[in-house]
């Protein structure tokens, strides 16, 4: 399968005020997956996510971190930290505190600027980028003016303008209506990316994964197709995973 | 949730005032108030012709006088505390309709509601006639330096986000009896106050946290 695009290997942290988050977390994702993070709250979600682009962690020197992780075989470590960010685009649960510019436009152009790309690229990576999560018309609107599923949207645009090898969600459809739930999920079957999404919202994640792991602990208990994960009743009630009413995994 | 569109202050329009470039504004702007202080008290000239340019202004802005002066209501707690220097200050008296009052005070109290009120004009005719992003990029163009230009627009782009904020609290407050008009309810104002500073400082480390995901370095110059 060649490199993998996101390699973690015995990842263990513990926050500066000595409360230990991740106890050794393994995990492989490769090329064009999209593997859905499941666990309860308190797993070390959050925690495993800000690793993954050096904001937490040994890169970060803050805390107390063993393990490794790398992007596409390159190392998380300080002096490649402009890279793996680039490489790893993170879209944060919500939107308000990723949109700050005052239009979507300068919003999107802000991380390829970071990246130092001429005005005309920027300009290209801006337009790729809105018209492919379908917002393209409100280039020039002010972010809080948008709905929220609008902004949403804007939001992962304005990751997918760094071109990232990985696509990470943070509870991509939380406090989303329907509609605007099954329109994010077109968005992101289209894209063309490894995408790592952090949800309780199991019914999405067997919709977007084929594959699923499950963080619970500070630890990764169970890997495998989401169906099968999903259907294993004592896996689920053992880690605090419940299935919306009426919904069955086997009948989907 | 507040659907209040545009920042509230900027009124929409195509005068020449509108399309004039931000940078010139706010230059002129501060040259004029600068002017209006400089203006001796005790003379009254001066502030008519003050007085008529701003005036000349509005019209050439086309914004409605009405909403200029619903916006004046900021100045008021000058206007009470000019209202007070006749009664306070030393000097000769006089008599005005049974109440002495002092000569210095009154000469300082209309200089002061005198600049307070151009000034205060001047100001609002700027906010109305500008855009707040162009007047972002007037103040980078005018070399103010590039981290306070940023502070603004996050206070721009936030101040819904946070008002927004305050109004659900608000609203939670009031569901559950909450009286603003009881002193005894004053101190839970104050820790509603101080639950929004601890969230708004909160969100302010999440995005930074997002700035930082998509590369930021605050060291590296930006443009």
């Amino acid at each position: 399968m060649g490199v993998p695009v996101l390699e973690v290997t015995s990842l263990a942290y513990a926050y500066p005020d000595g409360n230990q988050a991740l106890f050794g977390v393994d995990l492989h994702v490769h090329r064009g997956e999209r593997v859905a993070l499941l666990g309860p709250n308190g797993a070390g979600k959050s925690t495993l996510v800000l690793h993954l682009n050096g904001i937490l962690g040994a890169a970060a020197r803050s805390g107390t971190a063993a393990g490794t992780v790398s992007v596409s075989g390159m190392p998380v470590e300080p002096t490649n930290l402009a890279e793996i960010r680039r490489r790893v685009g993170i879209v944060f649960q919500d939107p308000d505190d990723q949109l700050f510019m005052p239009t979507v436009r300068d919003d999107v152009a802000f991380g390829p600027g970071n990246l130092g790309l001429t005005p005309a690229e920027v300009e290209a990576r801006v337009h790729e980028a809105l018209e492919a999560v379908g917002m393209s018309e409100y280039a020039g609107r002010p972010p809080h003016h948008l709905s929220f599923g609008q902004r949403r949207r804007v939001a992962v645009a304005t990751v997918l303008a760094m071109r990232p090898e990985i696509l990470v969600l943070d509870e991509p459809s939380s406090n989303l209506d329907p509609a605007s739930r099954r329109e994010l999920a077109e968005i992101l079957t289209a894209l063309d990316v490894t995408i790592l999404m952090v949800t309780h919202d199991l019914p999405y994640a067997m919709q977007l994964c084929e594959r699923s792991v499950v963080l619970s602990g500070g630890v990764i208990v169970a890997d495998g197709p989401t169906r099968e994960l999903l259907s294993n009743a004592p896996l689920m009630a053992t880690h605090r995973l419940e299935l919306p009413f009426g919904f069955d995994p086997t009948r989907v | 949730m507040g659907a209040e569109h545009g920042h509230q202050l900027h009124v929409h329009g195509d005068s020449p005032l509108h399309r004039m470039a931000a940078h010139h504004k706010v230059l002129l702007v501060v040259g004029f108030v600068l002017l209006i202080v400089a203006t001796p008290a005790g003379t009254f000239w001066p502030y008519a012709v003050h007085a008529t340019l701003l005036i000349g202004a509005v019209a050439l802005s086309r914004v409605p006088p009405a909403y200029l002066a619903r916006r004046m209501v900021v100045e008021v707690p000058f206007v009470v505390f000019a209202l007070w220097l006749p009664f306070v200050a030393t000097g000769p008296r006089m008599e005005v309709a049974g109440l002495s009052l002092s000569e210095a005070g009154l000469v300082a109290a209309g200089g002061l509601l005198a600049k307070g009120t151009l000034g205060v004009l001047t100001a609002l005719l700027l906010a109305a006639t500008t855009d707040v992003r162009d007047l972002l990029e007037g103040l980078r163009r005018l070399r103010m330096p590039a981290a306070l230009v940023e502070i603004m627009g996050f206070m721009v782009r936030y101040l819904d986000v946070v008002g927004g904020e305050l109004r659900r609290m608000r609203v939670a407050l009031l569901s559950r009896g909450f009286d603003p008009r009881s002193p005894r309810h004053w101190p839970v104002l104050a820790r509603a106050l101080g639950a929004l500073f601890v969230r708004s400082y909160e969100r302010g480390e999440r995005v930074h946290l997002a700035m930082v995901s998509r590369g930021y370095r605050p060291q590296a110059s930006r443009r």
